[in-house]
């Protein structure tokens, strides 16, 4: 295991970790815009860079393997320097219209510029514009305020396995799109949004809904399918009004289409909130009293004539898995029978 | 078989494109009429050669009577009958088309070893490279040498990488041969994307199997049994070239299962570029192989020991591996006296721009930039002044003409904000401002960065900006020094070579040719008289004879004046195309 020293700090770290992610575990903090720790390492924003001792140019320590001896320097008035720097090449390709963008208050550049107190900048210059298109309910891309950190791309290919975009074009053109530069025609996991550091990408469904700082978080589970995924219901005013997954959960933090966009039907009007009870071919509300009283009479009646084994049940696969034992339990014990199954039982 | 008559035809792309195709057509035809048709097998041969170099003179054609070589310049098909007519059957050569003294000034400066067999050889023939020595230094190699041995002479050699970096190529194929891997690869980088070089294209056109051998020499070094040419799509010719000259290698169980008997396979696949500058570098170059966008990585790990596919991985350029072969048939002593002590070898650089002879030149490192320029490239067009050349491309600098006497080795011209690159030399004189030529290498690198990383995706755009308002007439106080800021900025953060060196030629401009800038910014002119927004045409009153002249070619209708009265340009409409200049007998009208 290499043993280096990180600002004056000894750390070691096992064999392949890179400096960035030894300064992480002796908690020293290094900025950065295009590292994810589920990703492979990219290099592009070119943020972490270091020096290293030896080493006559700085190197990112995202992308560097720590190695026995190290000396580094993660940050000194050089290093400093290129950073602002290269924030203020971000930034006067930006459109800096934070007072009106969904991800302000929890935007890593924005922050970062905060940081490295970027008011002036030397570069102003040519703006890439881009008009706003995608016909999809799910995500709203603003190719504008894209960093071209590659997370997205990166998280759709490694994670996901669908590729549905990549880089595209050259130079200051270039273009995280879908092939051809065509609408976005994906499976809508939204993963992409969930890894933006900027604005580029939101869900547009929560577009002038809340910011994060705004927010209160409840953590729950998904109630789609089987996986059971942990979800983060971010709520406002009483309202859900978007939904993440935190990265130490049992998925990691990934979510699929349904988990992350699928939660309208919980302010819908169309809900269920009682049940209801079919007389003469039509619905009506009842208490749930009188809806249990309904049910335990006809179960006991059918079983009196037919036997238990005439009785069957079938639970959702969006109950918990506690409200499923508790079902299969009611089916086999108080029923008496073991025609219970599950749609998620594939 | 002996010829008593042979005709080599230049035929690499620049031959073609001056008309090489008809001028053979015209011989065959010719030969047929005059009747030696009959008997051109048994007497005469005709060749197709590829580039010698000295591709101003294009058609070049060489005539071999009775062992006795002529070489014809700026051949015309019309011209053939007569050649046919007085040379061939006459025996008396047509002298007003010979090659004059300056096309033998342009060869006997030079010392050709990569080059030696390029325009001499016909490409398309693996006997004819045979015959010239070709495959010997494989024989040699794999019958009488281990790999280590084949490595050590080319330490020994002195040979540095010909793409521009000047890595140790002994040393890179060392590091992969102690790689323990069950797969490795060897690639060769034909990636040429400089503009102005075209050194590789032309080896690989002129003898694509030396390149072959190399290659199959350094595989048998490193331990590897499938090799890549990655080389441009924009080169149909060459890669036309590689393609019969890998079938033909086949055939002769040069490349293939058992090579020479022995217990080692390889073969050499090509593949082609889709125009991508930023693939000449290694990492890019081997994500576009395997499929991926041509994007570079962050290194380490080097290719050495983790390249294509994840296996270890040795990348040469073209230039470095075609001299592989000469280097075991003549021995490292050979090859490392030519040179200096750092920089061993000869190095062929691709020369043009205002420079008299251009075309494509050999020469031992360290020659003096003086000799290239005068002696081999015979001095500027026209004798205007030399002002600087441009080496390395966009990855360069310029060298002024106070450094004329500098050696054109790695080091030195390292020591003076240059390099020698892959090969490029552009000669500028008077008349180039040296702020248009860096804002042409700007959008050449600005519109070739992958996109990537932040320095280099925004930066070479920004460094691009300051140079077209300075040059725009709207240049700031402090941009100077913002561009050099800049500059320094990006060396320091870029992720690959590409970044890195982008803005190489804005720092040897502004070290070299401050006072330019200055002129530009401060007192919104352009001394060369380039920038079209800091040029005004004027007409002067006491040379204009009212002729019209300038008049009636203006496209922009921007000159008034009666018949006999002096003209007048209107500022506003002149589009400063220059036409007036030019039609202009009495030298009436000034730019500035």
């Amino acid at each position: 295991m290499p043993n280096l020293r990180i600002d004056g700090i000894s750390v070691s770290a096992p064999e392949g970790t890179t400096i960035l992610d030894a300064a992480k575990s002796a908690d020293i903090p290094i900025p950065t815009l295009c590292h994810h720790p589920k990703l492979t390492p990219y290099g592009g924003c070119r943020l972490c860079i270091v020096d290293v001792k030896g080493i006559n140019r700085p190197v990112t320590s995202c992308t560097t393997p720590v190695t026995e001896g190290m000396e580094v320097s993660t940050t000194n008035p050089e290093i400093e320097k290129l950073r602002s720097t290269i924030l203020e090449l971000l930034l006067s390709d930006h459109p800096n219209d934070c007072m009106i963008c969904e991800k302000a208050g929890d935007c890593t550049l924005q922050e970062l510029a905060y940081f490295y107190g970027i008011r002036e900048n030397r570069f102003e210059g040519e703006r890439r514009q881009y008009t706003e298109k995608d016909d999809n309910p799910f995500i709203r891309r603003n190719m504008e305020k894209c960093i071209l950190c590659s997370k997205c791309v990166r998280i759709c290919d490694e994670i996901q396995g669908v590729g549905a975009i990549d880089l595209t074009y050259r130079g200051f053109n270039a273009k995280v799109s879908p092939p051809f530069g065509k609408d976005l025609n994906c499976e809508f996991c939204g993963q992409c949004v969930a890894v933006c550091p900027t604005g580029a990408l939101t869900g547009k469904m929560w577009v002038t809904k809340g910011r994060q700082k705004d927010i209160r978080e409840v953590d729950t589970v998904c109630p789609y399918c089987g996986c059971g995924c942990s979800l983060t219901l971010h709520i406002r005013r009483n309202r859900v009004i978007r939904v993440s997954s935190k990265e130490n959960t049992i998925n990691e933090g990934w979510l699929c289409s349904k988990g992350r966009f699928g939660f309208s039907f919980i302010n819908s009007p169309e809900r269920l909130k009682t049940p209801l009870i079919k007389e003469k071919g039509k619905f009506r509300e009842a208490s749930w009293d009188e809806a249990f009283d309904l049910i335990v009479s006809k179960l006991k009646k059918i079983r009196k004539k037919h036997g238990p084994d005439s009785i069957g049940g079938l639970a959702s696969a969006r109950c918990t898995n506690e409200e499923n034992y508790l079902f299969q339990k009611f089916i086999r014990a108080a029923v008496g029978t073991n025609n219970v199954d599950h749609c998620a039982r594939l | 078989m002996k010829h008593d008559l042979i005709i080599k035809i230049c035929m690499g792309t620049g031959g073609i494109a001056s008309g090489g195709l008809d001028v053979m057509h015209a011989f065959r035809n010719q030969l047929g009429k005059k009747s030696i048709k009959a008997d051109i097998k048994k007497h005469c041969s005709m060749h197709k050669v590829g580039c010698r170099g000295l591709c101003a003179k294009d058609v070049l054609v060489d005539i071999i009577l009775n062992n006795v070589k002529t070489t014809y310049q700026f051949i015309k098909p019309y011209m053939v009958e007569r050649i046919i007519e007085e040379h061939f059957i006459n025996g008396n050569p047509v002298l007003e088309w010979v090659v004059s003294e300056d096309y033998h000034q342009f060869h006997d400066n030079q010392i050709k070893v990569v080059l030696s067999d390029c325009g001499i050889i016909d490409p398309e023939e693996i006997e004819a490279y045979i015959n010239a020595g070709g495959y010997d230094a494989l024989r040699q190699v794999m019958l009488t040498m281990s790999p280590g041995e084949t490595i050590e002479t080319i330490k020994k050699s002195g040979l540095r990488g010909r793409g521009g970096a000047g890595f140790p190529t002994g040393l890179k194929w060392e590091f992969c041969s102690k790689e323990t891997s069950a797969q490795k690869y060897i690639i060769c980088n034909a990636d040429e994307g400089d503009p102005g070089a075209f050194m590789d294209r032309s080896v690989i056109e002129g003898n694509p199997h030396a390149v072959i051998e190399g290659m199959i020499i350094g595989a048998y070094s490193i331990g590897a049994d499938n090799g890549y040419v990655y080389i441009r799509a924009e080169y149909p010719l060459a890669v036309e070239r590689l393609r019969k000259a890998l079938q033909q290698a086949r055939k002769h169980k040069f490349l293939g299962k058992k090579i020479l008997g022995k217990e080692f396979n390889f073969d050499i696949k090509v593949k082609l570029g889709a125009g991508a500058f930023v693939c000449g570098e290694e990492t890019a170059l081997i994500a576009s192989i395997e499929g991926y966008r041509g994007m570079p990585k962050a290194k380490p790990p080097f290719p050495v020991y983790k390249g294509l596919w994840s296996k270890p991985t040795v990348i040469n350029n073209v230039e470095t591996l075609a001299n592989i072969p000469y280097i075991l048939r003549n021995g490292a002593e050979w090859y490392a006296s030519f040179g200096t002590e750092k920089s061993k070898g000869t190095k062929v650089f691709a020369l043009t721009g205002k420079i008299r002879n251009s075309g494509l030149i050999e020469v031992p490192m360290g020659i003096p930039l003086r000799e290239i320029i005068y002696d081999i490239g015979g001095g500027i067009e026209n004798d205007m002044a030399f002002k600087a050349v441009q080496t390395g491309g966009p990855s360069g600098g310029c060298i002024p003409a106070k450094l004329l006497d500098i050696k054109v080795d790695y080091e030195s011209l390292a020591s003076v904000g240059s390099i020698v690159g892959s090969g490029g030399m552009v000669v500028l004189d008077e008349n180039d401002c040296m702020v248009n030529i860096t804002k042409f290498f700007l959008q050449f690198t600005q519109s070739e960065s992958c996109g990537k990383c932040t320095p280099c995706r925004i930066g070479t755009k920004r460094l691009l900006e300051i140079l077209e308002r300075i040059s725009s007439g709207n240049g700031r106080d402090g941009d100077i020094k913002l561009l050099e800021d800049l500059s320094h900025d990006i060396k320091a953060t870029s992720l690959c070579g590409l970044g890195q060196t982008a803005p190489n030629p804005i720092l040897s401009t502004i070290k070299y040719f401050r006072d330019e800038y200055e002129a530009h910014i401060k007192e919104k002119k352009c001394p060369a008289g380039v920038c079209k927004d800091l040029l005004s045409y004027i007409i002067l009153d006491q040379f204009c004879k009212g002729c019209g002249a300038c008049k009636r070619v203006c496209p922009a209708g921007a000159i008034s004046g009666e018949r006999k009265a002096v003209h007048k340009i209107d500022t506003q409409t002149c589009v400063k195309c220059g036409a007036c200049i030019e039609s202009c007998k009495f030298k009436a009208i000034r730019k500035g």
